[in-house]
C-alpha cells in the first residue's frame, strides 16, 4: 500500500499529522504496539525536522506485508556534516525551533534508535533524504 | 499481538421494548459499538467501554445499568455502604453528613464507610509508582472506562495504565482488615459500594487484571439516592454534626480525589495533567501515542466531565455537587483536631498491611478494535477494500445506513458483509438508473429502521401536511 504526504516548512500546528496517520493505518494492520511505537516515533522525529529545517517536503510510505519503507524528501538547507548530526545533544536548530521545544538535538540518533534501517542522504543548499525502513513483523 | 479474547462484562444494558431506534446513541458513542438494526440499537460487546454515553442522551430511557438487587445487604451479618464523597455532595446544603449516615443505617445498613478513606494510604504508593514507573507518562487507572477506552482504542498505551488499586478497593481491604482483626469471620461481611456510573460496576464485576475486588454488591448511587433522601423526609433525623466513625480519615485531598484534578492535587511532580470528559481524553491520547507529547510524568484520565460528579447515576447536578464537595473540603481543618492525632497513629498501624496489598496483578492486555484482521495480509485486503468503498460513500455521516458514520459503513461492509445498497444516497443513484424499484429501497429502510417509521397507513397523519 503506498501513501503520499505533503509537509509545510514552518508549519508546527500540523507537525505529526503524517505520524497520526501512518499510525492508525499499522493499528488497523494489527501491527505490534512496540514496532508501532518504533515507527512513528522515527518518523515523527524526520517529519519534525522538515518542518523546523525545510521550505517544503513530501513523505513517501510504501507498506508491504512485513515491512514498511519511509522516505522524506525535502528542499531545505541540507546537513552539512551527517556523522556530526548523528552525535547525541547536537543541534542545529535556531533559538526561535528550540523555544517551540523541539530542535533538542536528538533527531537522528533518536530516528536511528527506532527504526531497522536509516539511510541519510543531503546536499548543501537543496535538501535532505531520509530512508526509514522497519520490519513489521518480528 | 497477545490480546484479550472473551469479552469483558458489561454493566449497560438495551432494553429493546422502550428503544425507538432514533440512532442517538449510536452517534454518541465513542467506540463506535452501536448500530441500528430493524428499528433497534444493538450494543457490540467487544466495543463496549462502559462509558455510559448512550445511557446520558438516550432520550426514551432504553438503557438501563444493571445493578445488585438492594435486598442482598442482608445476606451478610454486617452490611457496610461504602460511599464516595460525591453521593453526600449531591443532597441539598439543608442535609448533613449526619442525617445521611443516619438514614443509610435505618435502611439496613450496619456500617457508613466513605470510599475515598483510603486516599492516605494511597499517597505515598503513588508517588513511588509514578517515581520508579519507566513507562511516562504513568495514567491513572482510576477511571475503568478509561481503562478500558485505552485496550480497545489505544493498544500501544497499556503499559502506561497505573497498576494501583482505587480507593474503593483499598478502602474495602481496609475494612475487611480491621473487621478480622475484631475476630469476624470475612463472610460475614458485606461490602457494598455504592456507584456513580456504569464503568464502576463493569469493574467490580470482570477486572481486567487477575485480582479480584473485595467488593461484595453495587447499588445504583441514583436508587440510593432516592431511598435515603426519602427516609430524612420521613423519619426527619436530628442534624447534629459530628462526623461518623466511617468518615474518620477524609482529608481535603480525600473529599476532592473524585473530582476533577483530585489525584494531582497528591502526586509531587510539576510533571501533570487531569483531563476529563471522553472526547478530551481521547483527543489527547491521540496525541500522547504519537510522542508529541512529552514531559509528563502523571496523566489523570476520567470519562466524565466533572468526573465523578458528573456520573451517569448521579441525581445531583454535576456543579452544583463539585462546588458543595470544594466547599466540604476548605471547611476541613484536620490537622488541628484530636482526631488527627489518633487517625495518624492508626494510619501507621495498618499502612504497611496496605502498602503490601495496594499494587495490581497480571497485565493489562490490548483488546483491539482497531485492527481489521489477526493476519497482517488480511488486513491488508480489507483496509484497501475499506478504503474504495469510502471513496464512494457520500460523507455525510448521516447514519441512514444504520452506521455512524460513513467510514465505519465501509468497514461493516468488509468486515460483516452489509449491503452497500443500506446506504441512502447510493439508492438514489441506483434508482435513477432503473437498477432499483421503490419497493426495494422499502425493504432495505425497513431493514435498517424496522416497519413503524415507514408504515404506509401513516399517509393518513400526512395528508393534512401535504398537497399532493
Amino acid at each position: 500500500m503506498y501513501f503520499e504526504y505533503e509537509v509545510v516548512g514552518g508549519d508546527f500546528t500540523n507537525a505529526g499529522s503524517t505520524s497520526s496517520s501512518v499510525k492508525k493505518t499499522l493499528k488497523q494492520l494489527n501491527v505490534d504496539p512496540v514496532i508501532i511505537k518504533r515507527t512513528v516515533v522515527a518518523l515523527y522525529e524526520a517529519e519534525v525536522n522538515i518542518v523546523a529545517h525545510a521550505y517544503k517536503g513530501k513523505i513517501y510510505i510504501n507498506i508491504e506485508e512485513d515491512s514498511i519503507s519511509i522516505r522524506l524528501v525535502d528542499e531545505g538547507p541540507g546537513i552539512p556534516d551527517i556523522d556530526k548530526a548523528m552525535e547525541i545533544g547536537f543541534s542545529t536548530a535556531s533559538v526561535s525551533v528550540r523555544e517551540m521545544g523541539f530542535g533538542a538535538g536528538m533527531g537522528l540518533p533518536n530516528m536511528k534508535n527506532n527504526s531497522d534501517r536509516l539511510i541519510v542522504t543531503s546536499e548543501v543548499g537543496k535538501g535532505t533524504i531520509i530512508e526509514i525502513y522497519n520490519k513489521l513483523q518480528q | 499481538m497477545e490480546q484479550k479474547k472473551e469479552s469483558l462484562y458489561h454493566a449497560l444494558t438495551f432494553r429493546t421494548e422502550l428503544c425507538m431506534g432514533c440512532s442517538h446513541c449510536m452517534m454518541k458513542c465513542p467506540t463506535e459499538a452501536i448500530r441500528v438494526i430493524h428499528g433497534k440499537a444493538i450494543l457490540n460487546p467487544d466495543r463496549c467501554i462502559d462509558c455510559g454515553e448512550c445511557y446520558r442522551i438516550c432520550p426514551y430511557g432504553a438503557i438501563s445499568v444493571r445493578q445488585d438487587d438492594f435486598e442482598k445487604i442482608y445476606n451478610y451479618k454486617y452490611r457496610v455502604a461504602l460511599m464516595p464523597a460525591v453521593f453526600s455532595a449531591q443532597f441539598p446544603d439543608k442535609i448533613t453528613s449526619h442525617q445521611i449516615y443516619r438514614a443509610l443505617i435505618s435502611i439496613g445498613f450496619t456500617h457508613v464507610f466513605e470510599t475515598e478513606n483510603s486516599v492516605e494510604f494511597l499517597v505515598k504508593p503513588y508517588n513511588d509508582y509514578v517515581k520508579n514507573q519507566r513507562e511516562k507518562p504513568v495514567i491513572s487507572s482510576f477511571c475503568p472506562a478509561i481503562v478500558r477506552l485505552i485496550q480497545v482504542r489505544f493498544p500501544t498505551l497499556v503499559d502506561n495504565i497505573m497498576l494501583i488499586k482505587p480507593p474503593m478497593d483499598v478502602t474495602a481491604l481496609y475494612i475487611k482488615k480491621i473487621f478480622e482483626d475484631s475476630n469476624i469471620p470475612s463472610h460475614d461481611i458485606g461490602i457494598f459500594y455504592v456507584t456513580p456510573c456504569a464503568a464502576k460496576i463493569a469493574g467490580i464485576k470482570s477486572s481486567v487484571l487477575e485480582d479480584h475486588s473485595l467488593i461484595n454488591g453495587v447499588i445504583n448511587m441514583s436508587y440510593l439516592y432516592n431511598k435515603v433522601y426519602r427516609e430524612i423526609k420521613q423519619k426527619g433525623f436530628a442534624k447534629e454534626q459530628n462526623a461518623a466513625s466511617g468518615f474518620k480519615f477524609m482529608t481535603r485531598d480525600s473529599v476532592r480525589w473524585s473530582l476533577t484534578k483530585g489525584e494531582i492535587r497528591v502526586v509531587k511532580t510539576n510533571k501533570k495533567l487531569a483531563i476529563d470528559q471522553i472526547e478530551n481524553v481521547i483527543d489527547f491520547l491521540e496525541k500522547l501515542e504519537n510522542e508529541d507529547i512529552r514531559d509528563i510524568d502523571f496523566l489523570e484520565l476520567r470519562a466524565c466531565y466533572q468526573s465523578c460528579a458528573g456520573g451517569i447515576l448521579c441525581s445531583g447536578n454535576k456543579f452544583l455537587t463539585t462546588e458543595r464537595a470544594n466547599r466540604r473540603a476548605n471547611d476541613m481543618d484536620e490537622a488541628k483536631t484530636n482526631q488527627h492525632k489518633t487517625n495518624q497513629q492508626e494510619i501507621k498501624h495498618y499502612a504497611p498491611y496496605i502498602e503490601e496489598n495496594v499494587l495490581l496483578h497480571g497485565k493489562i492486555l490490548p483488546r483491539s478494535i482497531i485492527k481489521l484482521d489477526d493476519n497482517m495480509a488480511e488486513a491488508m485486503k480489507k483496509m484497501k477494500r475499506i478504503h474504495e468503498i469510502n471513496n464512494i460513500l457520500p460523507q455525510v455521516d448521516c447514519g441512514i445506513c444504520g452506521a455512524p458514520s460513513c467510514q465505519a459503513f465501509a468497514e461493516d461492509m468488509v468486515q460483516k458483509g452489509v449491503e452497500i445498497k443500506s446506504c441512502i444516497f447510493i439508492q438514489k443513484i441506483l434508482e435513477q438508473n432503473d437498477k432499483l424499484d421503490t419497493a426495494e429501497t422499502i425493504d432495505l429502510m425497513i431493514k435498517t429502521w424496522g416497519i413503524g417509521k415507514l408504515d404506509k397507513s401513516r399517509m393518513k397523519e400526512l395528508n393534512n401536511e401535504i398537497n399532493i
